[in-house]
């Protein structure tokens, strides 16, 4: 297969970057994505001119690694599947294939298709984990769970951090990240002790890392490789106004002598 | 969007540190509903013109807003309703516009919710119609503006009926209102979602019943000007 390939080329975070057409031959169809990419890169070192730059880890899709935005959708025209799991017969021989950095102010491309995630780890270290003691290993079943809640969280649970909710969002907001994120552990009972600061936490982070606001256009749900869904981002608006409406506030004791 | 994006910084740097993105929405989110309530009354109200009494039941409703105690009070609840929606929509919009300075090459062909990305532009065509409604009748009511001669500031009535016979009017009328049906079919749910009340049990529900309120409003204002024009 033939392909024209339109690349965002940007030399690093300063550069003002730009799309620089490429052509590439003889593609199997069942090539991969990456495989495809990889064999531009082979050109352009043989020609002497700087590889493309593009983030993969797994190709297995189960990473959150790989990204880029192909032909105006995250992860390219298959639904729940990562780059990595793209392969070229999902397009037809001949076509223009615009690959393009997430675009996100909170997203900073670092060179080409590459871009800086680490806003996502600031929102996990403001309260995306479940602090727990060290000791003996625990019983097991000795905290029950129902049922419907586990499955609830083990779905929440299946992001992987790509990044391709912000990156389809009109708005580039992380809500469906961070509702999933929240949501994996509020629904469980170990998660439950830390919630309501949890939400509060998370939620201030991703506003001041400068994301945008969910406008309920759910092109999030539509993108995401691991098809989480926005009922998430509503038991995350549920979670923050039962936190900003209803948390205890602690005990001040003074002490007079 | 109209402004550079230094100047939404600024514009919004204030806001950013009193109300979270989530706050925001709810705040929007329930102004709207009540906003939406408030739809169903005015509709309710100017489905009486086609009553064919003579303008009598109208005017009988029209007089009782214009004078119950109750309705009064509720009139400044209602300006702060729309106040509040309109506001806290332009924050989140400016937040949305600055949150992605670089936009995309190509063209999104993401699925989205239906219209849902057009939320700010049908309602700035929204807002643009309320103005002039305000201008037709509520100012004329008030007395900040003269009523058209021969006609009572306080003659809805005839003054709808004036304005309905105007075809230029009639239009823009009617656009205003496809317009406010497209934002309405996205509203109502979108706001059940942003209060958190969203589960699959009954999300299908949500977005038949915001859909159907939004061709009842929509198709039932949009009903007078054509019976206006075909019927009388």
């Amino acid at each position: 297969m033939i392909f024209t390939l339109k690349i965002w080329r940007q030399k690093n975070a300063a550069d003002k970057g730009g799309l620089v057409t490429y052509k590439v031959e003889d593609i199997s169809a069942d090539s991969s994505f990456f495989e495809m990419l990889d064999m531009l890169n082979q050109q352009l070192i043989a020609q002497g001119v700087d590889p493309v730059a593009f983030d993969h880890d797994c190709r297995e899709g189960i990473c959150g690694t790989c990204s880029l935005y192909i032909n105006g959708r995250p992860h390219g025209p298959l639904k729940g599947v990562t780059t990595c799991q793209l392969h070229m017969r999902s397009f037809n021989n001949g076509d223009t294939i615009f690959i393009e950095p997430w675009r996100c102010g909170a997203f900073p491309v670092i060179k080409d298709l590459i871009v800086d995630r680490s806003a996502f780890d600031k929102i996990i270290q403001a309260g995306g984990y479940v602090s727990v003691n060290s000791g003996g290993i625990p019983d097991a079943n000795t905290i029950p769970v129902p049922k419907p809640d586990s499955d609830a969280a083990f779905d929440a649970a299946a992001c992987i951090g790509c990044g391709a909710c912000v990156a389809s969002c009109p708005n580039a907001s992380a809500m469906l990240f961070v509702s999933s994120k929240i949501s994996h552990l509020a629904l469980l009972p170990q998660g439950r002790v830390e919630a309501q600061h949890r939400v509060q936490q998370m939620v201030s982070t991703m506003d001041s890392l400068g994301f945008g606001n969910c406008s309920n256009t759910y092109a999030c749900e539509a993108e995401c490789p691991k098809e989480i869904s926005v009922v998430n981002i509503a038991r995350m608006n549920r979670e923050f106004l039962a936190a900003l409406l209803f948390a205890e506030k602690e005990k001040q004791i003074s002490f007079s002598l | 969007m109209f402004f550079p994006i230094e100047t939404i910084r600024i514009m919004d740097s204030s806001a950013r540190t009193r109300f979270s993105s989530i706050t925001s929405k709810v705040i929007m989110a329930l102004a709207g509903l009540f906003l939406v309530t408030f739809l169903l009354v005015h509709l309710g109200i100017n489905l009486l013109l086609l009553a064919g009494d003579g303008g009598q039941s109208f005017t009988a409703a029209a007089g009782f807003m214009a004078t119950n105690p109750v309705i009064r009070i509720f009139e400044v609840v209602l300006f702060g309703g729309f106040l509040l929606h309109m506001v806290f929509g332009l924050i989140v919009t400016l937040r949305n516009r600055a949150s992605r300075p670089l936009r995309y090459q190509h063209k999104s062909r993401s699925e989205t919710s239906p219209l849902s990305k057009y939320m700010f532009h049908s309602g700035v065509v929204v807002f643009v119609f309320l103005i002039l409604h305000f201008i037709d009748f509520y100012f004329v009511k008030v007395g900040l503006v003269a009523p058209p001669s021969g006609i009572d500031r306080h003659d809805f009535y005839r003054r709808s009926i004036l304005l309905f016979s105007d075809k230029g009017y009639s239009a823009i009328y009617l656009v205003s209102f496809l317009f406010l049906g497209f934002h309405l079919n996205h509203a109502v749910q979108a706001a059940f979602q942003t209060i958190g009340v969203s589960h699959n049990k009954y999300i299908g529900t949500i977005k038949v019943v915001s859909i159907l309120y939004a061709i009842i409003v929509a198709g039932g204002f949009m009903v007078i000007p054509f019976w206006f024009i075909l019927v009388r």
